[in-house]
């Protein structure tokens, strides 16, 4: 009898099968990393995003008395009444007020006028930092006469000169410096509202504190001995809420510029994500390809002994170093990025940002990606797990089906759970992250369908009357281990981006510009006292102006909605309207019909009121939706001091794209002819000329009007949407890259599948020329198809953007979505064949031999 | 004699294009320690299907197959590994060596499997007496096709099998290159005393073994005796 079998469990022995995945990755391992590095741009895009994020965080935290200039600020829209200001007077042991309002202002010396944000200190805020000026010292002495500093972009655009002069409503200042930089302000808002600081006390001699002038009051203070400010102002907030005064404190400014801060890097760190994302598809399908070229020697481990879950072992250690790898190279390099990250995002910056190190971003990066490689990658490994011993006797591909596994709906399912998880951390929501994650997998779906399409339509149209070069490249897209859906999506998801992020910018761009040169009303007039209505028509006239619109304006507030008051609806919490409704002021307009641009959606119209009835008003759907408002609702308005009540009787849709005088509340007439008021009036200028003149005679001869130029608004959303382009197309480089990485990643893998083909081509005498023909056409359609998806899904996107979030209409440039089309056709090509060059430049042996 | 392999009411069959495919039909046999055998057969007949089914490789439709006395119809895959591991040793026809290893780790690979120590040494010993000292630092695609089948043997060899299976072992080979690998695989046989199931179509290598079984069609069509004493 044979001696009776003992079968013990054997141990897992980790060391042998470290030093096996160690073996078995010769010769791979730079194929390997190439499947890998996919994931280090994504990698790197979030470490920087992080790295960023933490650094502005910190920063925020240690300089966010300087983005307040004081230990409190008190602001108000509307004067502060006596008693209030009595106990704000008890406030700080230093006291600064400043008001600040929209102006015109002219430079005499060069005749120009400029929409400005005038502001009028008195104090000496900013208590902490400084206002950085050129000179230093104009800082503080331009309080000591009629003195201005002006902002630096003001000056470089109107090329003035300390020394000279500007006119600030009735009164001429002297240009006392340049403001470089005022607490808070950053690059951007500087550009859209640049600022003008002028002494408090000339303040009413330039007649510009009109009533219905809209006017920040602002008050700062400064505690000089230990004050815990946060407490103290708790106990002032009910009676600062009933005065409808905000405040501010460091630990508040502190939070919300932290939070919009994090806000952004969240967001941002999504894009990269999905740059990771777009590398793990790539890695998923590469290590697919890895792993069946792996079955012999499975098969082989397998006969000798090797359990099941060793050889998985083997294999997930392998993907593991090499995860690990690509992200340590990731992380290193989203650190270097990092340091390009203040210069990117200097125009949205309202602080000075560092470049420290960041571990934390580093460890959470590199974290991230060894779990998202190995999650990718846990698709075809766990397929080793079912590779048969029996393969080394006959190779059978069928039998070897690395899809089959019922385990890999367990795979998708943490895939799909870890995107939700990971979009949760970003988004804070869960709503959000399923809607995002959705939104990829949708995105994905599209691509890999559209990829499925273009391969069934090749197998269609591919004809025997096509020469062998031509029909060889078309057939290699739908060939088993085609590389046509990976390269469809990546390269397809990479151009999609750029495209549709180009469309975007310029289809706004384009839309306000239409609207500059067409005979519409390309400026805007406002603050015109009842008394200047008339004049300033006959001025618009004498400059052969259309006086295309003039309307009354009214300031009000919201006292009730439906009785109750701002105190009574926070209490409770079943109605839905925001407090805000009652802080903000409204500006309203009466007329008795409705404009073009309105279309009354619910409800009736009434252009009269009647007498003794509550006034029928109407609103706007946006503002009502918001708010919770519906037809019937009472509304309670303080119109300067008189209560007016009001019944919802009409809602209304505004075109807000028309360069109009809209409003979200309007009155029907015979119910605010008396109350005060003030007049918007719309013009067309045809050129910057009569514009520049028409200004200047405006600011002359009406100081306290203020004009919005379309024209100069056109250039300053040009630069805006410049500054944000920049941005946008510096995160979605991450997903290009990738893009190409995993294009060359994909073409290598391709050649080595096309090897033994291409060689047994040239072992029956196929030149060099033809193999190389029938790469480039292989990648021609790869190249071309891909692109075109993307450019197509980047057409579909802009128009759903287009019509569904701006409200604009569609318009795309052909000729720049085709110079994209080209470069990524091309560049597809070009990664194509010099990645077969290898192939054609080796003796046939070799390659047979099996030693490349 | 003991039996190593135990063979009975053997069967395999497949499941193709909605009919069913009989590979082997009811096959039985005994193979007894330490004897040399061959299982011939024209393409075709089933006889590399049996022996992947005596080697613990596939499992069979139906029948039983005892290797050291273990039931492997019962077993699982990871358990015939095991199997695998303590008794059997293997010779392929295509060599099956792992490209990424070199001659002498593809050699230790069993031994390291098992969990034994100074493998090294033992491991150099088997490629001497392959008459491959000297080459175990060269991968598989440096060597020539008789080395690569010459490193098998070392391999198959190394964790002293009870029962060794050849698939063809000569299959790939020059005539001259075949003779000195059959030399080998049966002084090596000879030497550890184990069992040889050889599969083969070649006449003359199975005229070397001691029995003969004909597989045609999936059934046993004959088991002669040869004149070849142990």
């Amino acid at each position: 009898m044979p001696e009776p079998y003992q079968l013990e469990k054997p141990p897992l022995k980790l060391g042998w099968l470290f030093e096996m995945a160690w073996r078995d990755s010769r010769k791979n391992r730079s194929r390997l990393f190439l499947f890998i590095s996919a994931i280090i741009f994504g990698i790197a895009a979030i470490v920087a995003i992080y790295s960023f994020g933490y650094n502005v965080k910190k920063d925020v935290d240690n300089q966010a008395a300087t983005l307040i200039g004081a230990d409190l600020s008190i602001t108000s829209n509307k004067p502060v009444d006596a008693s209030m200001l009595q106990t704000l007077n008890t406030l700080g042991d230093r006291r600064s007020q400043e008001r600040s309002f929209a102006s015109m202002i002219y430079f005499p010396k060069g005749n120009g006028t400029r929409l400005v944000q005038v502001r009028a200190l008195q104090g000496e805020f900013p208590y902490y930092g400084s206002l950085e000026t050129t000179p230093i010292t104009a800082g503080t002495d331009f309080k000591n006469g009629k003195k201005a500093l002006v902002d630096q972009t003001l000056m470089l655009q109107f090329n003035a000169q300390v020394g000279d002069s500007i006119k600030v409503g009735s009164v001429t200042f002297l240009i006392a410096g340049t403001l470089n930089k005022a607490p808070g302000q950053t690059g951007i808002s500087a550009g859209i509202a640049p600022i003008v600081y002028i002494p408090l006390q000339y303040l009413t001699e330039t007649g510009l504190m009109q009533k219905g002038s809209r006017i920040s009051y602002n008050y700062y203070y400064k505690y000089d001995h230990d004050v815990n400010v946060t407490k103290l102002i708790k106990g002032l907030e009910p009676k600062l809420e009933k005065a409808n005064l905000n405040y501010d404190t460091i630990d508040t400014r502190k939070e919300n510029t932290g939070r919009s801060f994090a806000d952004l890097t969240k967001f941002l760190s999504l894009v990269g994500f999905i740059a990771l994302l777009l590398g793990c598809v790539g890695v998923a399908s590469a290590i697919h390809i890895y792993i069946r070229e792996k079955i012999a020697s499975i098969a082989i481990m397998r006969c000798l002994g090797v359990r099941s879950t060793q050889a998985f072992l083997i294999y997930l250690i392998q993907i593991i170093s090499i995860g690990l790898i690509g992200s340590i190279i990731g992380a290193a390099l989203g650190s270097l990025i990092q340091y390009l990250l203040p210069l990117v995002f200097k125009d949205f910056l309202p602080i000075t940002v560092t470049t420290d190190l960041s571990w934390m971003a580093i460890g959470q990066g590199v974290l991230l990606g060894v779990i998202i490689s190995v999650l990718f990658a846990l698709l075809p490994l766990i397929a080793i797990r079912n590779i048969s011993p029996l393969n080394t006797l006959r190779m059978s591909y069928e039998s070897v089906n690395l899809l089959r596994d019922p385990l890999r709906w367990l795979v998708y399912v943490l895939i799909v759970g870890f995107i939700v998880v990971f979009s949760y951390f970003q988004l804070d929501s869960w709503p959000a992250s399923i809607a995002f994650t959705i939104g990829i997998f949708i995105a994905f779906l599209i691509l890999t369908l559209i990829a499925k399409l273009l391969m069934w339509l090749a197998k269609l149209l591919i004809s025997n009357s096509w020469s062998y070069l031509w029909r060889q490249g078309f057939a290699n897209l739908y060939r088993p281990n085609n590389q046509t859906i990976i390269l469809m999506v990546s390269i397809g998801l990479s151009t999609a981006f750029i495209c549709t992020l180009f469309f975007i910018q310029s289809m706004l761009v384009r839309q306000v510009s239409v609207s500059a040169t067409t005979n519409t009303a390309n400026m805007i007039l406002f603050d015109i006292q009842p008394t200047q209505k008339q004049p300033l028509a006959g001025l618009t006239t004498q400059y052969h102006l259309p006086v295309i619109q003039q309307v009354p304006v009214v300031t009000t507030r919201i006292n009730t909605i439906n009785g109750k008051n701002a105190a009574q609806v926070k209490k409770d919490t079943t109605i839905q309207v925001s407090p805000h409704v009652f802080a903000n002021e409204y500006r309203v307009t009466y007329r008795d019909t409705l404009t073009p641009t309105e279309k009354v959606i619910d409800g009736e119209w009434q252009g009269k009121a009647k007498d003794g009835a509550e006034v029928p008003v109407s609103i706007e759907d946006r503002f009502a939706k918001r708010n919770h408002l519906k037809i019937g609702d009472h509304i309670e308005f303080n119109v300067q001091g008189s209560p007016v009540k009001t019944l919802v009787t009409s809602i209304r849709t505004v075109n807000w794209n028309k360069m109009q005088t809209n409003f979200l509340v309007v009155f029907p007439a015979g119910v605010l002819e008396d109350a005060p008021q003030f007049y918007a009036m719309l013009t067309h200028v045809p050129s910057k000329e009569v514009s520049a003149k028409y200004q200047q005679a405006v600011v002359k001869q009406y100081p306290n009007v203020s004009l919005i130029d379309l024209g100069q608004v056109l250039s300053i959303l040009d630069e805006l949407l410049d500054k944000l382009g920049d941005i946008i197309k510096f995160m979605s480089g991450f997903s290009i890259i990738t893009g190409i990485v995993v294009l060359i990643a994909s073409v290598r893998i391709s050649k080595y599948q096309r090897i033994q083909e291409s060689v047994l081509l040239r072992t029956m005498g196929a030149s060099r020329r033809q193999i190389l023909v029938i790469s480039a056409l292989e990648y021609l359609f790869l190249g071309a198809l891909s692109a075109l998806t993307g450019t197509l899904i980047a057409f579909a996107g802009s128009w759903l953007l287009a019509k569904f979030s701006f409200d604009i209409p569609f318009s795309a440039d052909v000729l720049p979505a085709g110079g994209i089309f080209l470069a990524i056709t091309l560049l597809t090509i070009t990664i194509g064949l010099l990645n077969s060059r290898g192939i054609l430049n080796k003796p046939p042996l070799e390659i047979l031999r099996g030693d490349v | 004699m003991e039996n190593i392999l135990h063979i009975a009411d053997l069967s395999k069959t497949y499941q193709s294009a909605g009919r069913t495919l009989t590979v082997l039909d009811n096959i039985n046999f005994s193979v007894t320690t330490g004897s040399t055998n061959a299982i011939v057969g024209p393409s075709g007949s089933g006889k590399t299907t049996l022996l992947g089914l005596c080697a613990g490789l596939d499992r069979s439709s139906s029948g039983l197959v005892e290797l050291n006395g273990i039931n492997l119809g019962n077993m699982s895959e990871d358990k015939r590994a095991q199997v695998r591991n303590q008794y059997v040793g293997f010779i392929f026809q295509n060599f099956q060596l792992l490209p990424t290893l070199t001659a002498l780790e593809n050699v230790m690979v069993p031994l390291e499997l098992r969990g034994e120590r100074n493998i090294r040494a033992r491991a150099l010993d088997l490629l001497d007496k392959v008459g491959l000292a000297e080459r175990g630092h060269h991968y598989p695609t440096q060597l020539s096709g008789g080395e690569q089948q010459r490193v098998s043997l070392a391999r198959a060899f190394s964790n002293q099998p009870k029962i060794l299976f050849a698939d063809e072992p000569t299959g790939n080979l020059d005539a001259e290159t075949s003779e000195k690998v059959i030399k080998l695989i049966f002084d090596l046989n000879k030497e550890a005393g184990t069992t040889l199931v050889v599969v083969t179509h070649d006449l003359e290598l199975a005229a070397k073994t001691q029995r003969i079984i004909r597989i045609k069609g999936g059934k046993l069509v004959s088991d002669e005796k040869t004149n070849i004493n142990a």
